[in-house]
């Protein structure tokens, strides 16, 4: 603020002039009843996500009680729990258990990479090394998902730089090695489950990094230092004193990680094999198939899922490290 | 050993961190060098030869420029509504205790804590109950309702830190509650509200699978890409289209860390 507009404000009276008309009222009402102000404030946006999301949400739930007509392909609006039943088919069955799977796999993988990453920035990294951790965290986990993925099938081409590099350093047969392998193997990285797996780590590790730092945060750095004091060896350290403390943070980043793999269907269709995810299952099912009710039910079973692993993380006390 | 907490880490966190990140920014960075490969058919590395013929291409590509103008307005509208929604329930949540309080903060995160793909198709399951024709009000449908909570968290972290005196004495100097919001609370909110809705427009200008699910015969450009990954027509384009989202992405994620860098470090945490 300039000089002169400064003075002018000082000259001004202090205390405004009581406002009248509807305004003002408005503004009377809202200070007497404070319950009228804060209803109307709540109201719009516990309509919207209500009506929208939570409506939504029982119109699917309503869904998967239906069934479909094996023979004309019309869905029947009456009561059954038929399509539960086809859920515990061999072939979904193989689906759930192998998306589960890949889930506990990935949140695995990140909780590992994570440490160091998120231990680092928590303990040592201060000033401008501080902000360039946390961009550099912040950068690829708000990069475009689509071009997250696009870079790996170009990394994990036949023809791409992982195959150059390998080559390069003499090392194609252990890529060789490792393709002709049952289950994680194929023809080349980019339609092999081990290519599912890389993809998937690489997309939701900031989700695990960025808890697992705040929990790491949290941690007082005297405490690690008395834990080396009194003779214990850095692995002695970790195992005692910051993995338990830390724990809370994989637990939380690890609800990240493992339900957004659990509803992926994207990543395993670009890169992976034909062998269906549960993210898979659901959109072939509503779409081609046109069987909205097993469609329905199968995005039961992440919801289930993620139930029981949230209830499970509240009792470890994940959610105060989010 | 010294405790004033100025050591240096081992050399061992030193290589897996430096490698972590090395992991995550690579595969972006090779982005940039695949926009100006010579190479039409293949992912090749090394590229052959470099040109930058493929952003004329691109340039004069209308597809691209529709796809392009669809989500720039998805993703304008659908800010500006999860920015009402969200103040207004940050507002409400940080001002007073009240009974289902808790509820509201789990309602607003749901959308965006079950998986997309829940989301998508509950939106679409209740389309067709309501026998809703898809068009581009599905589509900002669905992005407003998950970009509610980017807006709402960076709020909630502002008011947190925003003292209510302030508030009080302005209404005892006697602003009415209208002059109080516009002088008093809206400058303090500002700068959280302007880096949540860049957040917003961020994550609807790059979501795809709730889309697929809420758009009909319309791409905006994040479908777009998915179609040109599964049956891919000319691969440099879809370069050089991957490389221009990272950097338009990558703007409003820089300036919501300036904005909010003081105190709350919570722009884009918790995406």
């Amino acid at each position: 603020m300039s000089l002169d507009a400064a003075m002018v404000r000082a000259t001004a009276p202090a205390i405004l002039p009581g406002s009248g008309g509807l305004r003002g009222a408005l503004s009377d009402l809202f200070w007497r009843k404070p319950k009228v102000l804060l209803l109307l404030m709540l109201l719009p946006p516990v309509l919207w996500l209500g009506i929208v999301y939570i409506g939504s949400l029982f119109a699917l739930l309503a869904q998967s009680f239906f069934s479909i007509d094996e023979f004309s392909g019309l869905i029947n609006r009456e009561f059954t729990l038929k399509t539960y039943g086809d859920l515990f088919q061999a072939a979904n069955l193989d689906i759930i258990l192998r998306t589960v799977t890949m889930a506990a796999l990935v949140t695995l993988a990140s909780a590992v990479i994570a440490f160091p990453i998120a231990y680092y920035a928590a303990r040592y990294a201060r000033g401008r090394w501080k902000a360039l951790f946390y961009l550099g965290i912040m950068l690829p986990l708000w990069s475009s998902y689509l071009v997250k993925i696009y870079a790996w099938k170009l990394i994990l081409a036949k023809e791409g730089i992982l195959t150059w590099l390998l080559a390069k350093l003499h090392l194609l047969w252990v890529l060789d090695t490792w393709l002709s392998l049952p289950v994680v193997g194929g023809n080349s990285l980019s339609v092999s489950f081990t290519g599912t797996f890389i993809v998937f780590v690489y997309v939701w590790l900031p989700f695990m990094i960025l808890p697992v730092q705040a929990a790491l945060e949290r941690v007082p750095g005297n405490l690690v230092e008395a834990s080396s004091d009194l003779g214990a060896s850095p692995g002695q350290t970790f195992r005692n004193v910051l993995f338990p403390l830390a724990l809370p943070g994989i637990v939380a980043g690890s609800i990240f990680t493992f339900s957004l793999t659990l509803g992926d269907y994207i990543i395993p269709q670009i890169i992976g094999t034909s062998r269906l995810f549960i993210g898979q299952a659901v959109y072939s099912q509503q779409g081609t198939a046109g069987n909205i009710p097993l469609a329905a039910a199968f995005t039961v079973v992440p919801i289930v899922i993620m139930g029981f692993y949230l209830w499970g993380a509240k009792r470890m006390g994940a959610f105060d490290a989010l | 050993m010294r405790s004033d907490g100025s050591q240096s880490a081992p050399l061992g966190l030193k290589i897996a961190a430096a490698c972590g990140l090395l992991f995550l920014h690579l595969p972006i960075l090779l982005i940039f060098v695949y926009a100006f490969t010579t190479e039409e058919k293949s992912f090749v590395w090394p590229p052959p030869g470099l040109t930058t013929q493929w952003f004329a291409v691109t340039w004069n590509r209308p597809d691209v420029w529709q796809a392009l103008s669809l989500s720039v307005r998805v993703a304008a509208i659908s800010t500006a509504i999860a920015l009402v929604l969200g103040t207004l329930c940050s507002a409400a949540v940080s001002r007073t205790k009240f009974f289902g309080r808790e509820t509201i903060s789990l309602l607003v995160i749901l959308p965006i804590a079950l998986p997309g793909i829940i989301t998508g198709i509950a939106l679409r399951s209740a389309f067709s109950l309501a026998d809703i024709p898809f068009s581009f009000w599905t589509i900002v449908l669905g992005h407003a309702t998950f970009c509610v909570v980017v807006v709402y968290n960076n709020a909630v972290a502002r008011f947190r830190r925003t003292s209510g005196s302030m508030i009080e004495a302005s209404m005892d100097l006697g602003a009415d509650g209208f002059q109080t919001f516009r002088h008093v609370v809206l400058p303090n909110i500002a700068t959280a509200l302007l880096a949540g809705g860049m957040l917003a427009f961020a994550l609807s200008f790059d979501e795809v699978i709730v889309t697929t699910f809420t758009a009909g015969q319309q791409q905006t450009l994040p479908i777009w890409m998915l179609e040109e990954l599964i049956r891919p027509r000319q691969r440099p384009v879809t370069n050089v289209v991957a490389m221009v989202v990272v950097l338009v992405t990558l703007l409003p994620i820089l300036a919501a860390y300036y904005l909010t860098r003081d105190g709350d470090q919570i722009a884009g945490s918790g995406k």
